[in-house]
């Protein structure tokens, strides 16, 4: 079984914003409803396609004049900037003025600036790549100059005649109308699109498939119409209308998509469908994904509670001034001055202004640089996460990315991760393993020792291997082309997306070598038993052909055998390339023959008188000239190889010479000489499957040596190459779960066709079993030795086969041919035609391909868990290969129990749900009951895995029954999902993610996880060997799995601490601040007075306190990564929010409301009664302030490198230069406050110093007072007995320890078994004592730095 | 204080540049550099917080807060003031009257005369304040109801004040000069201090009215325009012609008749300009300064205050006072400071006490119950 197409998925992957992508498309009403009409620009002299877009592409947001208008518009898209601005412009109305209205305005200039300078320097560099891609070179037919001329991308029309070289980048997308190839193929390299790196077969137009002589735009007349431009890669449908009034089919193997690079393929012509914004390359082109964490979100509920703290302090401080005003009636004191002009306000007009006034003083309870800050600490954040060289792949030279800079700490909080199988916990190299043919198991015990041996081996050794092999590097011009161009084609929005670059560079790095081809996948050892009856029968088959022998009397066995190998052969779509002219298919032409696509075609090719047909080749009604007949009798007469020794089974046969001998006798070459090509021969597939199949194959010394679109070129030993005519190719995809290749076969020349696929689809497809004793064997053997793969792991397929009559074949090809050459519905009928190809199937054997777990899976995965993760594994494979996987990797206890639900239909599955929904419920009461009476903790409890294939994951999946289904699910300890589609992963992501409100990730690497990927919280990308698709639609992308280890469980953790920390110090600072000024109004009349300085109020958030808390929120680290490694428990502490609960944002309010009491009325009782002036009393209450939010940010910090005692001591200093200099700048300037020498006269004053001392103790006090010294007695009070570590295994851990975790004890909720576990695991507290219940590490006052506390769940 | 553990690890002895595969490619390999920066390994100190470390804080944190704050208990302490009310509230007060009539539009000034005995002498120089309750010099209108520019002496600013002055910016057409609610309810009583001799003959004590303001602001801040000389002529002259506040009965450039304490820089104008802080305030008024080492400054007796009641208070509830105060190092009598520090320290001591008791307690039962291993 392949993987699961890529078809389906790149619809997804191109995301909904792809269509704002399209800039400047000119809306027109189009009648011709949903199709595109193009015609060539020769035909007439004006230009005929006028309306559609042109190749000019303009991905910048702005212009010189709209710039300023337009980013400011954008700005103000977020909410904070709109309301900042509001207070600044209210500074500016006269009556509620607080500020300096200039001034005031600083902040938030400073920071839409800084914004907008960003902006303005992404999107000049947006322009200049769009300038350098606009103005290169390409070939364009001029009809003035009649000939090809240079012209820039820019310049290029759709209807344009286009003359493409090898290694040419596509400027538009193109139809292919005429190559050079002789089979009028053209290769395209897609890796810039898709990230897949082998090369593509694209197709000339049926109807320009014979033109000899080069393509003459002048000659061409037809009319092309297609649908409207669309981002679908993989879908094209159109059809091309002659002169003579003829239709021809259109699909996407005639599409040239812009951005890919032609390869072997010197010259191509076409014409421009889609050019500019509207080809599917741009149309697929969507900007950076923005998405808010979890934390944010939870931050913005608190900004809304600031927001309504600020309104009831500023209505409560003007219904004060109100109320002070009115107690003195008419008599208005000298000091309540009037307004400007004159008038003398009411008290409630007063008020209303008051209020207003208050917002302006009180603004800074927002706090304006939160936002500003966030985003600077999560930039070096992430810088930090790429720097990391645990998560840095030396094979691959590649390091994780962050692609979405916003949800760092969301990774610190995941509670259900989603994985892929194949690629993501195993190493996608697959490897051929062992067989069963016609029910004879070929153990392939030599192959098995051999992988063990490679198991061994050190990984970076097998690199070193393929890397420095023969293989060759393609020429560095294309590379460095090709580079390019993946930067541009694969997001020109992509700028602002940090991983683009890495990406071009990596999938550059990537095309240089094969995929799929290592040595262990490639070299098989052949089951010598099996290898002696390949040879026995292919030289019994050569022998009955050279005498003429009808193949028939061939053994079943033997055919089977021989058959077996021919569909491992060519049931697939690997293409062969030679290393030595890189990505050159090896030609092995002895026919040339267009696939049979026309009724005639067929009749004509079939009939005896095929050869007289043939030669005349204008036939009447078309443009086909038969030219594959013309070359094919050139091709007739060949010798019989010399080598084709006989045997003595030769004799056995009987000879004569069967008269419908095949009219194309396969071509001997030269054997020796082949040999040594052979070794050299690469094979290209778009999946390792494919690719391990051939492989065996070809240790069977049954290659393949060639494909084209017609044919499929095969050596066998004996009988040399054989070319096999390839009718139809019914390619893979994952509804129907097989592939098929319908071809002629060379010897029998019957119509065969050969289908390759899952197990359980093909079993399905077999004749019927009364058919015969023996296919009823061979059935019921294989299916046996599927089993036994399966549960060995082993990714299996089925083998089959069919025979068609040319009657038969005839009546299905009307039919197909139909539905090819529909335009509305046609990928349905061509399902449909399909199906009803690939029935009454005759088995032939099956493989078992083994994928082995990448390095340190088990181990991550047993991490996660204990951190409490719930791993749910999503997986295209059969369910036996699951379960086993699911075992290797840990995934699965053996001692746990397993609930498997296989359902066939909607009602037998709701049973299945209801009896496994009462069963884990009793075996929930069950291990509660022994394990604890009141459980609080998940994952200890359920013992249970839960198993469920795709069929009835569809019918869990529906409405009625999902919320039975989630029960379920929740209940056990892991879900294993098998056979499940693209569709599906991404159905059971949102809905346990919905429905559970859970914070989800999903990881793979394919195609297939794209929508999964997406449909996650975090979505993480395997960069792995399956193309970049996955990667492009991820947040993250990690080389291997077993980093998601370190990045979930040290950085996830660090992110979520450090941010959810900075952020409640954000608020608690700024109300801090706030509330020092809120105090103060009750001493002036309520009348929106600050004794801070201005200048002060405002640099304080953005200036003085702004550097410290950067650092800290940059570098803190609570736990070191080797302890949140060896304790992986520790990350419960992110699931549940410890760091960051509702209630802490309110006991960080009440913090800073004490603080503020502390800070204020220390120096007003102090100053009270004297003739300290307003803004001398100010100086040490700014001074104070920002003393006491340091050493607060110092307590909160725990470790102290050297940048945050610098940062400190900078903010201390900044202040203080700051303050001097600005006191003593200015005699005059600076009204209302006028501070000259203020701080000047303070630092001289002993008063000031003693206040300094004295105010952030009494501050700190209850947040310095141990609360673990209280909460211990506590604890002893409940009984909670401690255990004791031995101080010396202690000394160097610094464990976590929770006194420093704000407000809540309880930090951790770790089994008291988790822990011990861990202890003894890691040679720590040899005599760790267990006390039972809770745990309580306690060392020793002297000794010991570090202290566990946890209160576990407890067992009485 | 805190124990401290230094977390540095060794670089381990990773080449950074890995070797690039087979000699094809020398691709520059994205391995991150192994830098203790990049690598967030930085040696950090680990501060933690447990009953050995955060004990000792406490102890010291008290043993250093009581003596300071004995020590600033005692200064304040020995601190002479005395503090008398003139507003006139009470029917029997000297000033009843004049509290009752007066107002700003009066006139005339009303004379009223308080006495007060000193029951111990003032031995140093001793600071003359009226002292101003209730008086909200903090309001923000009025703390910015003022011209700076003016007040420095700048010309245009003379002619033509700031907005910031409205509505005390023009008078009949004129600039106000100094313009401003603040200037305009500058402070006007006039006191005089007499010593009653005990034969009855009031013996005058010398009021020295320099040397009350900030040195800035005397000499930087605030400046008469064009100089000290002639500012009858800058105030009254044709071009820059000002009137005086409303509230004022002199204009300014008759504030005194020392030439260097006239106009703006009249150290009782400038003194008043320097808002207060908080709506019960005093301001420096006279310096009393001591004569000879042996005689006291004031010495114990009875005393006469000769009040000029010009500032009328009582609308808005307001309370004047005369205050004389010797001062220390740390400014005026205030035993807040000291009392604050006696108590910080002495909690964190108890707390420390209690802390330690607690630790102690828990230590022993935990060795007890955790040892049989």
């Amino acid at each position: 079984m392949t993987r699961e197409s890529r078809d389906t998925e790149i619809t997804k992957a191109a995301g909904a914003g792809a269509t704002a992508a399209v800039r400047g498309r000119k809306k027109r009403k189009n009648k011709e409803n949903k199709t595109r009409t193009v015609r060539a620009n020769t035909l007439l002299n004006d230009h005929p396609n006028p309306h559609y877009a042109n190749n000019k592409i303009k991905t910048t947001k702005y212009t010189l004049l709209s710039f300023l208008p337009k980013n400011l518009f954008e700005q103000f898209h977020r909410f904070a900037n709109v309301y900042f601005v509001f207070i600044a412009l209210l500074n500016f109305v006269p009556v509620v003025n607080a500020f300096q209205p200039e001034l005031a305005l600083a902040p938030v200039v400073f920071i839409l600036s800084v914004t907008a300078i960003k902006d303005l320097w992404e999107d000049y560099r947006r322009h200049r790549s769009d300038t350098e891609i606009n103005h290169m070179d390409c070939l364009v037919y001029s009809s003035m100059e009649r000939r090809y001329v240079e012209k820039y991308w820019k310049e290029v029309q759709v209807g344009d005649f286009i003359r493409l070289r090898c290694n040419e980048i596509l400027p538009a997308d193109v139809l292919l109308l005429s190559s050079s190839d002789p089979d009028r193929l053209c290769h395209i390299e897609t890796a810039t699109l898709d990230g897949e790196t082998n090369l593509k077969q694209r197709q000339v137009v049926r109807s320009f498939l014979d033109l000899d002589c080069e393509f003459d735009p002048f000659k061409y007349h037809s009319v092309i119409e297609c649908e409207k431009p669309n981002n679908d890669l993989n879908r094209f449908r159109g059809y091309i209308v002659h002169r003579s009034g003829r239709r021809d089919v259109l699909c996407k193997e005639n599409l040239l998509l812009r951005g890919c690079t032609i390869r072997n393929t010197e010259e191509a012509v076409g014409i421009v469908i889609y050019a500019g914004h509207e080809t599917k390359a741009m149309l697929n082109n969507n900007g950076p994904r923005y998405k808010r964490s979890k934390l944010e979100r939870q931050m913005n509920v608190d900004v809304f509670w600031c927001v309504i703290i600020l309104l009831v302090i500023c209505s409560f401080a003007a219904v004060g001034h109100g109320l002070w005003m009115f107690q003195y009636g008419d008599k208005r004191p000298v000091f309540d001055v009037l307004s400007p002009q004159g008038t003398n306000l009411s008290p409630i007009m007063s008020a209303i202004y008051l209020f207003l006034t208050l917002i302006i003083v009180f603004q800074v309870l927002i706090p304006i640089s939160l936002f500003v800050s966030i985003e600077i600490v999560k930039i070096c954040q992430v810088y930090l996460i790429h720097q990391d060289m645990d998560l840095y792949d030396e094979e691959t030279d590649s390091h994780l990315q962050c692609r979405a800079l916003n949800i760092t700490e969301d990774l610190g909080q995941m509670q259900y991760i989603f994985s892929d199988k194949t690629g993501t916990l195993t190493e996608n190299k697959m490897v051929f393993r062992r067989c069963t043919v016609a029910g004879v198991e070929y153990s392939h015990d030599a192959n098995a020792r051999r992988l063990a041996m490679y198991q061994e081996m050190d990984s970076e050794e097998e690199e070193c291997m393929s890397h420095g092999g023969t293989l060759p590097r393609r020429e560095s011009v294309t590379s460095h082309q090709s580079a390019r161009v993946v930067l541009r084609s694969q997001s020109t929005k992509s700028h602002r997306r940090t991983g683009s670059r890495a990406e071009a560079k990596r999938a550059s790095i990537l095309s240089k070598h094969t995929a799929f081809s290592s040595p262990m996948e490639k070299d098989i050892t052949p089951d010598p038993q099996l290898l002696y009856k390949v040879n026995e029968c292919s030289s019994q088959m050569d022998f009955m052909r050279f005498h003429s022998q009808p193949m028939s009397q061939l053994s079943s066995d033997l055919s089977d055998i021989i058959d077996f190998f021919i569909a491992l052969t060519i049931c697939n779509t690997v293409v062969v390339s030679s290393p030595n002219q890189p990505r050159h298919k090896v030609r092995m032409r002895f026919e040339l023959k267009s696939p049979v696509k026309t009724i005639e075609d067929f009749i004509k090719r079939f009939t005896p008188s095929r050869l007289t047909s043939g030669s005349n080749s204008s036939s009447s009604s078309s443009l086909i000239t038969n030219r594959s007949s013309n070359k094919g009798c050139s091709s007739l007469l060949s010798s019989p190889s010399a080598e084709s020794t006989l045997t003595k089974l030769h004799e056995e046969q009987s000879s004569h010479l069967e008269p419908t001998f095949s009219p194309v006798p396969p071509c001997y070459d030269g054997k020796a000489s082949w040999n040594l090509e052979e070794g050299e021969l690469r094979y290209e597939a778009e999946s390792p499957d494919e690719a391990a199949l051939v492989y065996a194959a070809r240790a069977y010394k049954c290659s393949l040596v060639g494909r084209l679109p017609d044919q499929v070129t095969v050596e066998l030993p004996h009988l040399g190459k054989l070319s096999f005519e390839l009718l139809h190719t019914l390619g893979f995809d994952s509804t129907r779960k097989r592939m098929s290749v319908v071809v002629k076969h060379p010897l029998t020349d019957q119509i065969t066709v050969y289908t390759k696929g899952a197990d359980s689809v093909i079993m399905d497809l077999l004749k019927p079993l009364d058919t015969g004793k023996r296919q009823k064997k061979i059935i019921c053997r294989t299916q046996n030795y599927l089993n036994l793969y399966a549960a060995d792991g082993l990714r299996t397929l089925c083998i089959a086969k069919k025979i068609l009559s040319k009657e038969e074949y005839a009546c299905w090809l009307q039919c197909h041919l139909e539905a090819e050459t529909a335009i509305q519905g046609r990928e349905e009928l061509l399902f449909q035609s399909a199906l009803r190809l690939e029935t009454n199937l005759q088995l032939l054997g099956a493989t078992g391909v083994e994928d082995r777990l990448q390095d340190g899976v088990p181990e991550t995965v047993a991490a996660l868990r204990r951190a409490g993760l719930q791993i749910w594994v999503l997986t295209g494979d059969k369910q036996e290969t699951a379960v086993n996987i699911a075992y290797a990797c840990k995934l699965l206890d053996p001692e746990e129990e397993m609930l498997t639900l296989n359902a066939d239909s909607q009602v037998s599955h709701v049973s299945l749900v209801c009896k496994s929904l009462g069963l884990s419920k009793k075996k929930q009461i069950n291990s509660s009951s022994s394990l604890s009476s009141h459980n609080t903790s998940p994952f200890l409890v359920h013992r249970l895995g839960l198993v469920i294939d795709g069929r009835t994951l569809a019918y869990a999946l529906d409405k009625t029954l999902e919320d039975k289904f989630l029960e379920v699910a929740r209940s056990c300890r892991s879900v294993l999902c098998c056979r499940s589609t693209p569709l599906q992963k991404s159905m059971v992501v949102k809905l346990v993610r919905n429905k559970l409100k859970v914070m989800t990730l999903a990881i793979g690497d394919g195609a297939n996880d794209v929508s999964m990927i997406q449909v996650a919280d975090v979505g993480v990308g395997i960069s792995g060997q399956e193309g970049m698709q996955a990667v492009m639609a991820s947040d993250f992308a990690l080389p291997r799995f077993r980093y998601l280890q370190k990045l979930l469980l040290v950085h996830g953790h660090w992110c979520y601490s450090r941010l959810a920390n900075m952020i409640l110090y954000f608020f608690y600072k700024n109300a801090m601040f706030v509330a020092l000024l809120f105090w103060y109004q009750f001493y002036c009349g309520f009348s929106g007075s600050a004794m801070i300085d201005q200048w002060y109020l405002i640099f304080f958030n953005l200036m003085f306190s702004a550097f410290p808390q950067l650092v800290t929120g940059t570098l803190d680290k609570d736990v070191s990564a080797e302890t949140l490694q060896r304790l992986p428990q520790l990350y419960v502490n992110g699931q549940n929010s410890e760091e960051y609960k509702p209630y802490m944002f309110w006991m960080n309010m009440i913090d800073a409301f004490y603080q503020s009491l502390v800070c204020f009325f220390i120096p007003y009782f102090a100053y009270a009664d004297s003739d300290v002036d307003l803004f001398t009393w100010g100086t040490p209450i700014t001074t104070l302030a920002l003393f006491t939010i340091l050493l607060h940010l110092g307590i909160e910090t725990k470790t102290w490198t050297w940048m945050n005692w610098l940062s400190i001591i900078f903010s201390i200093t900044l202040f203080f230069t700051v303050a001097l200099c600005y006191n003593a700048s200015c005699p005059t300037c600076f009204s209302p406050s006028n501070p000259y020498w203020t701080m000047q006269r303070q630092l001289q004053e002993p008063l000031f110093y003693l206040l300094c001392l004295i105010t952030p103790v009494t501050a700190l006090l209850p947040r310095y007072m141990p609360f673990r010294v209280l909460t211990r007695i506590i604890l002893q009070h409940r009984g909670l007995r401690g255990v004791r570590a031995s101080a010396t295994g202690v000394q160097n851990v610094d464990i976590y320890n929770s006194q420093r975790a704000k407000f809540s004890e309880v930090k951790l909720k770790l089994g008291f078994f988790c822990l011990c576990s861990s202890f003894t695991l890691n040679n720590i507290g040899t005599n760790s004592h267990r006390g039972g219940v809770g745990t309580h590490t306690h060392t020793h006052a002297h000794t010991d730095s570090v202290h566990i506390r946890a209160r576990a769940w407890r067992l009485e | 204080m805190m124990a401290s553990s230094y977390n540095a690890k060794e670089e381990d002895g990773h080449h950074s540049g890995s070797a690039s595969h087979g000699g094809a490619a020398v691709v520059k390999s994205k391995k991150p550099d192994n830098t203790a920066f990049k690598q967030q390994r930085l040696p950090a100190w680990q501060p933690i917080l447990t009953a050995g470390t955060v004990l000792p804080a406490f102890f010291v944190i008290g043993l250093i807060f009581i003596p300071i704050g004995i020590g600033l208990y005692v200064t304040s302490n020995n601190i002479k003031e005395f503090e008398i009310d003139y507003t006139g509230v009470d029917m029997n007060s000297a000033c009843y009257s004049c509290a009752k009539n007066f107002s700003w539009n009066s006139t005339t000034s009303c004379l009223c005369t308080v006495d007060f005995t000193l029951e111990q002498p003032f031995e140093s120089n001793v600071f003359m304040y009226y002292g101003l309750s209730n008086f909200y010099q903090n309001h923000r209108r009025y703390v910015k109801s003022r011209d700076d520019s003016q007040l420095n002496g700048d010309m245009s600013a003379l002619t033509n004040p700031s907005k910031e002055c409205e509505p005390y910016r023009m008078s009949e057409g004129l600039p106000i000069a100094p313009c401003g609610a603040i200037a305009n309810s500058l402070f006007n009583d006039t006191l005089k201090l007499y010593y009653l001799e005990a034969n009855g003959t009031r013996n005058e004590i010398p009021l020295v009215k320099k040397g009350i303001a900030w040195w800035t602001d005397k000499h930087v801040k605030f400046r008469n325009p064009g100089g000290n000389a002639n500012l009858t002529a800058v105030f009254q002259g044709n071009l820059t012609a000002t009137s005086k506040p409303v509230n004022w009965r002199n204009p300014v450039y008759e504030l005194d008749q020392d030439p260097e304490n006239n106009g703006f820089i009249n150290e009782d104008f400038i003194v008043w300009m320097r808002t207060a802080a908080l709506p019960t305030f005093r301001k420096l008024y006279r310096i009393i300064q001591k004569k000879s080492s042996t005689m006291p400054t004031l010495p114990s007796g009875k005393y006469v205050l000769d009040i000029t009641y010009n500032y009328p208070v009582l609308s808005f509830d307001g309370r004047k006072r005369m205050i004389l105060s010797t001062i220390s190092w740390m400014g005026g009598k205030n035993p807040f400071l000291g009392i604050a520090y006696i108590t910080v320290g002495s909690i964190c001591f108890f707390l420390g006490v209690v802390l330690l008791i607690i630790h102690h307690k828990y230590d022993t039962r935990s060795t007890g119950a955790d040892i049989p291993n």
